[in-house]
């Protein structure tokens, strides 16, 4: 069983944002920037997959940034150093094309900066010119902003208030970006709706731009064909054929209806556990 | 076989086995059939002619020893009852609850000709629940191989299904050191994340599976081949593999309206209810959504059980919708009935032909009826030898203008699997047809020290099948890697 130690855990952005550094040699070996891997924190938790925010083989390690949005996310954060996690199963879905394609622009939201940076640094090993845009809604809630400028040449931000970077939202950043300086390839991780935007933008400048979506998934092995997504018309499973796909060509509406499917019972879940727990 | 019973007029009529109530039984996941009594299980055997050309046997695609087995039983002996069933299969307490006796074993019963054939998966699901109860801890450890040579080689068995865990059980009594490899946190394959709590219990997979632990076969969980190790690396650390990966991939019908929430493949379905325990949500974490009204795509095993899961979601009605009729329903005959029983209704020859919604949610299915036509002789020829789709059944067209609309809003989609292409994408040189790995009899591929065998080289079949390939897989991996010392 591949049970994993938690090495390092830190609050990353208050409150509800945390780095985990976990022992998985055997993971971490073969992981590739793009990848994901599939939680689950004890006998009667749930599969969730996570994005690798960074693959250490040497060290026999592999990182996850985690948003505590419910039940789930939010037990994790409640371990500590030196506790373990039952099942840690990947890598899973396919590692991102990289090649050198010459200006190649991230765009991250939320806890989407995570396999950013991985992602940014083989781009730039690859011989790339990266640019990172992170968009948050004030300064405060801006994660991962000194990792992502080890891998990049530039860091944009856009904050909602203006509190740092641009004022506006993240495509505003994104448009400037690309009327500057152009670029070849745009990768954009993050919320469903902020990758919708993006392609929205790049679109109009004509780049071609890789989403990595974020669908509900069960195994992760393309047994269950719960995460199933429309790309270019056909059907395709996200942990299968993805998580990377040309996001010129998803079905945007569908993937945000599907990803609300258990809505209601997540709150159901969500909301016993914070009874339990005296939260 | 006793002379004493031959020449005796056997009961014509089986006997019967005790069953929770349906009224009940359709409300909770506890098992259905109760099992016989040791008083039962003696009566039963009793009927057992004994015949001298054993057609019992050559219906069994494992060969178990039926007669001798049921005359231990009849005897009162169930240890040794046991012991003879268990020297053929490696999973008597399941093959009893699961296999399709009706067209194997009991299929082939003399007595089955004028009278009610023996019930043989009973009695063998008996002599395997009473050396279970006889020993806490799970079934005995077999006893190594004594009529076999060699051994000593190291084997990695991909996939924990009944082909995988057969595989590895042959090889680890020969001697062999085996490391079984699971893409997910729990053994069994289909056994543990498609059969339902109801009519296999997963106590009972696990004490058959603790043997192999016993044995001391090495097992890692979690562990995706073609992800976290290529098969290209397995065979530079083992002397051969099994792949045993089975089918997992759920198809689509590709009708509009299959995109909706609450449409789901049995595969989700299934996988939340039993691999993720969903049916105790929110004491386990992983949510299922059943709706009022199911309907459920599909006349096999695999749409029974879902439909039969619905109910015990408490689902108010469930609408089992086949393209075919009746006899022509691939299931199990004894789960058709228990559906029935338990108030599933049946739509057959009626092919679906849109799912309608509102929101986004599913509402509804729109069906054609279908009437069904003499197969095609060409088209069964063609069908046949691609070697994939069951030859000679008859065809269903649909009949025009005969459209109608069943309410739903949640809809199974239960019409099959196809070769899940994780493993065989990174396997080069790995000859496939359509998807599925090709093997000869003995499980032998294309790569040499690569053997498949289970639904990955059949497509989906049964689990007595796919424990016959792992087995005869193992005959052939412990001649290769003999050949290869020598
Ligand atoms: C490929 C992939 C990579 C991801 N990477 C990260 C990451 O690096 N960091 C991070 O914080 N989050 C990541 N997520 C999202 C993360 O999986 C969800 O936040 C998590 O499952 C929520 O579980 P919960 O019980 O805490 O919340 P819940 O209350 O159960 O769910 C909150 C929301 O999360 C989504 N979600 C719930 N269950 C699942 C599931 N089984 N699979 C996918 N989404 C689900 C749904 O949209 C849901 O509405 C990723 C998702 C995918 C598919
Ligand atoms: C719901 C349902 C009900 C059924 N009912 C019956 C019945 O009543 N009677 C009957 O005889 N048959 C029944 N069947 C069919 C029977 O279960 C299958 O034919 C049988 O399980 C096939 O066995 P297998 O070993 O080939 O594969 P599976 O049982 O499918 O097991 C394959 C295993 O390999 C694992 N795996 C897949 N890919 C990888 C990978 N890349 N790396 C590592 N592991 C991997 C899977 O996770 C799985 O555990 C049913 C099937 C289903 C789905
Ligand atoms: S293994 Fe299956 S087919 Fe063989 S005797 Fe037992 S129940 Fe019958
Ligand atoms: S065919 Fe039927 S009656 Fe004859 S030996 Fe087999 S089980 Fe007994
Ligand atoms: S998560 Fe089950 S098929 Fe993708």
């Amino acid at each position: 069983m591949l049970v994993a130690e938690i090495l390092e855990k830190r609050l990353i952005r208050p409150p509800d944002v945390f780095y985990y550094r976990l022992h998985a040699p055997l993971v971490a070996a073969k992981a590739k920037p793009g990848q994901f891997v599939i939680i689950r924190i004890h006998e009667k938790g749930e599969r969730i997959p996570l994005s690798l925010a960074d693959i250490n083989p040497s060290e026999g390690t592999i990182s996850l940034i985690v948003m505590c949005v419910g039940k789930t996310t939010s037990e994790l954060a409640t371990l500590q150093e030196g506790e373990r996690i039952r099942d840690v199963c990947g890598p899973l879905g396919n590692p991102t094309h990289i090649e050198n394609v010459g200006r190649v622009v991230l765009a991250g939201g939320g806890f989407g900066v995570a396999p950013l940076y991985p992602i940014g640094r083989a781009f730039r090993d690859a011989g790339n010119r990266v640019v990172t845009i992170m968009g948050a809604r004030s300064k405060g809630l801006l994660i991962y902003g000194k990792e992502m400028e080890s891998v990049s040449h530039r860091v944009a931000v856009s904050t909602d208030d203006g509190s740092a970077g641009i004022k506006g939202i993240i495509t505003d950043a994104l448009e400037s970006e690309l009327r500057e300086n152009g670029a070849d390839l745009v990768m954009a991780v993050g919320p469903a709706p902020m990758m919708e935007a993006v392609c929205r933008k790049t679109a109009s400048f004509g780049v071609r731009t890789i989403v990595s979506l974020n669908a509900v998934m069960v195994d992760g092995t393309g047994m269950c064909g719960g995460c199933r997504v429309r790309v270019a018309g056909e059907t395709k499973f996200a942990c299968m054929d993805g998580p990377d796909f040309d996001g010129s060509l998803v079905d945007w509406d569908l993937l945000i209806r599907r990803q609300k499917m258990y809505k209601a019972e997540e709150k159901e879940s969500f909301e016993a556990w914070k009874k339990r727990h005296g939260f | 076989m006793t002379d004493k019973s031959r020449g005796k007029k056997p009961a014509p009529r089986r006997v019967p086995v005790r069953e929770q109530d349906p009224r009940q039984r359709r409300l909770n996941f506890e098992e259905v059939s109760l099992g016989y009594t040791p008083e039962e299980a003696v009566l039963e055997a009793g009927r057992c002619l004994g015949c001298r050309n054993r057609p019992c046997v050559s219906g069994c695609p494992v060969g178990v020893p039926i007669p001798e087995f049921v005359a231990a039983i009849s005897r009162g002996d169930f240890a040794s009852a046991y012991e003879t069933i268990r020297n053929a299969n490696m999973l008597p307490a399941v093959c009893g609850r699961v296999c399709p006796q009706e067209s194997q074993c009991e299929g082939a019963c003399t007595l089955g000709k004028k009278h009610d054939a023996l019930a043989i998966g009973r009695l063998e699901r008996f002599a395997a629940d009473w050396r279970m109860r006889q020993r806490e801890s799970g079934p005995a450890k077999p006893a190594p191989r004594k009529d076999v040579s060699g051994g000593g080689g190291r084997v990695a068995v991909v996939g924990s299904g009944p082909s995988g865990i057969t595989c590895a059980y042959e090889l680890a009594r020969m001697g062999h050191k085996v490391t079984v490899f699971e893409a997910l946190h729990e053994l069994g394959g289909v056994l543990f994340y498609g059969i339902p709590e109801f009519r296999l219990p997963k106590k009972i997979v696990a004490a058959e599976i603790e043997t192999l632990e016993e044995m001391g076969v090495e097992i890692r969980r979690n562990a995706v081949i073609g992800k976290l190790h290529d098969l290209e690396e397995l065979m530079e650390k083992f002397d051969a593999a099994f792949v045993g990966t089975g089918a997992g991939l759920p198809r689509f019908m590709g009708i509009p309206g299959e995109d909706l929430n609450g449409v789901l493949s049995a595969n989700e379905f299934l996988t939340r209810t039993n691999l993720m325990r969903a049916y105790r949500f929110p004491e386990y974490d992983t949510p299922i959504k059943t709706g009022r009204r199911v309907a459920v795509i599909g006349g096999g095993n695999v749409a029974m059980d879902s439909a039969r899961t619905a109910l015990r979601l408490g689902a108010e009605s469930v609408t089992l919708v086949y393209r075919r009729g009746e006899e022509e329903l691939p299931a199990r005959a004894e789960e058709v009935h228990h559906a029935r029983e338990e108030g599933v209704l049946f739509e057959l020859c009626s092919l679906p032909t849109e799912i309608t919604g509102e929101d986004g949610w599913a509402n509804g299915l729109k069906c054609i009826r279908m009437e069904l036509c003499e197969p095609d002789p060409l088209d069964a020829y063609e069908k046949s030898s691609s070697g994939l789709s069951r030859p000679g059944r008859k065809i269903p067209k649909p009949i025009e203008g005969s459209g109608f609309a069943i309410g739903a809003d949640t809809v199974i989609v239960a019409i099959g699997t196809s070769a899940n292409p994780l493993l065989t994408r990174s396997a080069q040189g790995l000859r496939l047809r359509r998807g599925y790995i090709e093997a000869d009899p003995a499980g032998r591929t294309s790569l040499e020290g690569v053997f498949a065998g289970g639904d990955i080289v059949t497509g989906s079949a049964t689990v007595i099948s796919a424990m016959g390939a792992g087995r005869r897989a193992a005959r052939a991996i412990h001649e290769y890697i003999a050949s290869r010392k020598s």
